[in-house]
């Protein structure tokens, strides 16, 4: 574990105010997801998640031909497809469409994809204006920071943060009522709205049959972003791919829920090509940005590859312990919690946090909750198996397997163990006894307590009986 | 070697495929569509936008959804969308109802600084209390989105049961528009604290009125 993963997490523990808003708000959409996915409410809800899981595994072993399907499909309706390897490309094409625009002024609407390649401070390094338009994410852009979270990305900010924040960026003093913070901001951004050239959005699903982006949001800026400016870019993974405009009765049923509890966001937007003949208003020019990064190279290994079923709903998030001790910003990269623990390694390469797989109990939560049935243990397993094992954990691992295969061998070192530590009349073992008072042995019970070894082995009263 | 060329080689090396190789039908589409009858979808609807937090009203006649229309009004400015349905309700000669506009500018700038955008719609969806609007000439995008009030009349008839019955009557939503939004309540955030604000983009109110 590298010291920044460290000093982030115990920094994180130790702010109790952060920790309440941490646990009280992924409490919340636990049980709003749980009460929607209910037996009695959605009885078919484990038939979608199989369905779920069984288009995208299809869509992503077909990939390629999903890609073409769907930029042909763009094509025909007047739009145009770009494919793009990495940030920089990326940020090349907006820069180029901007400069033949003449564009100075790009609305945004909420993209983990565009976080995943610092989109906007690209475009503001080329003096461009790239306004974040979500309301979390506004105030995010002001503060200049990451999400915290997949959906909520200002969980960890208060009313307050929020004033603060509102004073310096915007000089509004002392304005700590959150419905006129939301009206400050509205406000604001309906001026950007109405003067942008280019709006900006992601994508929660690219749908091949249509050729279509479809938006799911519950504030209307994504709406703005993609009706109001002449020009609409929206920038996703390849993995986005779902085969037909049909499967959303699939995947809208899941996605909502599964994020913040409610049976449908408030706009779901369905959007193929620029607007038509007759059309009053939209865009008159459609773009969408398909984005590798990384994600090809999960393709290889037919375990992981479906790490790239993900819908991004944070489902994962709110029923992780570990995310709901340590928070989204300890994570070392835009994707937090288990969906964050599995992405960032195989996206970045496992050098960029080496002890990431290794923060889980992996107790399973994360795949019970996630609608498209992610099996992120057993992928945290595959990850941790490519980790640099050092030569005295090696060691340590040969000898316990030799022990496991020699039963009096074993049966012996229990008992050198046991007898190393005194236990009468202990309950915990806090810190190791002398001998064994070393290295890993000392620094695993620094952190946790034993119960002290019991006075006879099962093997003693098995012989015993 | 183009990018669209570099990453379809890299997604063909990775899956093992070769160009042009053949493609297994996807699984079959899951579509179930539950037979409900009209009052029981009516009934459905209303109670579905109300727990939403807007306001569901039903009409006998398309004369009663003026009225309503008028009342909902009050002083208020408004703009009004071009589809037929109302002008057949009267709703578009209501005092201070601007309709028929076909130009985007001036349509945006109508928008932009009215109190109310009044449309119809062209389902509603009863088991999630949902609009589905379609853009074309009767219907533009920002009606429904800009002024912090939306009002919506729909006769009864175009009430589905829920997404399924939409995407069985609606297969291919490009084949039609370029833009289908479903709009379910009033625009909403919870991004400080989980306090729910409402219309922080698009309108905080929002009534739909049922004809039939």
């Amino acid at each position: 574990m590298s010291l920044e993963f460290d000093s982030k997490i115990h920094k994180t523990l130790a702010d109790a105010r952060l920790q309440q808003a941490i646990y009280t708000a992924t409490g919340r959409f636990k049980d709003a997801r749980l009460k929607v996915v209910a037996q009695d409410v959605l009885p078919e809800y484990q038939e979608l998640r199989a369905q779920a899981n069984a288009l995208k595994k299809h869509t992503i072993d077909h990939l390629d031909h999903y890609l073409e399907q769907f930029q042909s499909q763009v094509e025909a309706h007047g739009g145009k497809v770009v494919f793009c390897q990495d940030a920089a490309a990326v940020a090349d094409f907006v820069l180029t469409l901007a400069k033949e625009r003449g564009a100075r002024l790009i609305v945004k609407s909420k993209s983990m994809t565009t976080e995943e390649i610092d989109l906007n401070e690209r475009l503001e390094h080329h003096g461009l204006e790239a306004v974040e338009t979500d309301f979390g994410e506004y105030i995010l852009q002001l503060a200049r920071e990451r999400p915290y979270h997949i959906v909520a990305p200002a969980l960890h900010k208060t009313r307050y943060d929020v004033a603060e924040i509102f004073e310096q960026r915007l000089h509004i003093a002392n304005e700590t009522v959150i419905e006129k913070q939301a009206a400050i901001a509205r406000a604001a951004l309906r001026e950007k709205f109405l003067a942008a050239d280019i709006g900006i959005s992601g994508a929660n699903f690219l749908v091949a049959d249509s050729g279509a982006v479809v938006i799911v949001e519950n504030e209307g800026n994504a709406r703005l972003a993609t009706s109001a400016p002449r020009t609409h870019i929206a920038i996703a993974g390849i993995e986005k791919l779902i085969p037909r405009a049909q499967d959303l009765a699939t995947f809208l049923k899941l996605l909502a829920r599964s994020a913040t509890g409610q049976p449908l966001s408030v706009y779901t937007s369905f959007l193929s090509g620029p607007r038509r003949e007759g059309e009053i208003d939209g865009p008159d020019e459609f773009y969408v940005v398909l984005l590798d990064n990384g994600r090809t190279r999960l393709l290889e290994n037919p375990a992981r590859r479906q790490s790239l079923y993900c819908i991004r709903c944070g489902a994962c998030l709110n029923a992780c312990p570990v995310y709901r001790k340590i928070g989204g910003h300890s994570f070392p990269w835009v994707y937090s919690g288990p969906i964050g623990a599995i992405l960032t390694p195989q996206f970045m390469g496992a050098a960029h946090e080496p002890g990431l797989p290794f923060a889980s109990s992996l107790c399973g939560a994360c795949a019970e909750v996630c609608p498209v049935k992610i099996d992120i243990p057993k992928v945290l397993l595959e990850l941790r198996a490519d980790a640099p094992h050092n030569r005295w954990e090696s060691l340590a691992f040969r000898v316990f397997a030799w022990l496991m295969r020699h039963p009096r061998a074993y049966e012996l070192a229990g008992r050198v163990a046991a007898s190393l530590v005194s236990s009468e009349g202990v309950r915990w073992i806090r810190s190791a006894p002398g001998l064994l008072n070393f290295g890993p042995i000392r620094a695993w019970l620094a952190e946790r307590d034993l119960p002290p070894p019991p006075a006879h082995t099962f093997r003693e009263l098995w012989r015993r009986r | 070697m183009t990018s669209r060329e570099t990453i379809l080689q890299r997604v063909r090396a990775g899956l093992g495929r070769s160009a042009g190789q053949t493609v297994p039908d996807p699984p079959a589409v899951r579509i179930q569509v539950a037979e409900v009858d009209k009052e029981t979808k009516i009934a459905s609807l209303l109670a579905r936008v109300e727990a939403l937090a807007g306001r569901a009203v039903r009409a006998a006649t398309p004369a009663e959804a003026c009225e309503i229309v008028r009342e909902v009004l009050g002083k208020r400015s408004a703009v009004a969308s071009n589809a037929p349905y109302l002008e057949e309700c009267g709703v578009t000669g209501l005092p201070g109802v601007r309709c028929g506009i076909t130009d985007r500018e001036e349509l945006r700038k109508a928008c932009a600084a009215a109190d109310v955008g009044i449309t119809s719609a062209d389902y509603a969806l009863a088991d999630t209390g949902t609009l589905v609007m379609l853009s074309s000439p009767h219907e533009a995008r920002l009606i429904s989105l800009l002024p912090p009030t939306h009002v919506a009349v729909i006769p009864a008839s175009r009430i589905l049961s829920g997404l399924d019955e939409l995407f069985t009557i609606l297969p291919e939503p490009a084949a039609v528009t370029s833009s289908m939004v479903l709009i379910t309540g009033p625009s909403r955030t919870a991004d400080i604290e989980q306090i729910l604000v409402r219309g922080v983009h698009g309108p905080g109110e929002i009534t739909i009125v049922v004809v039939g």
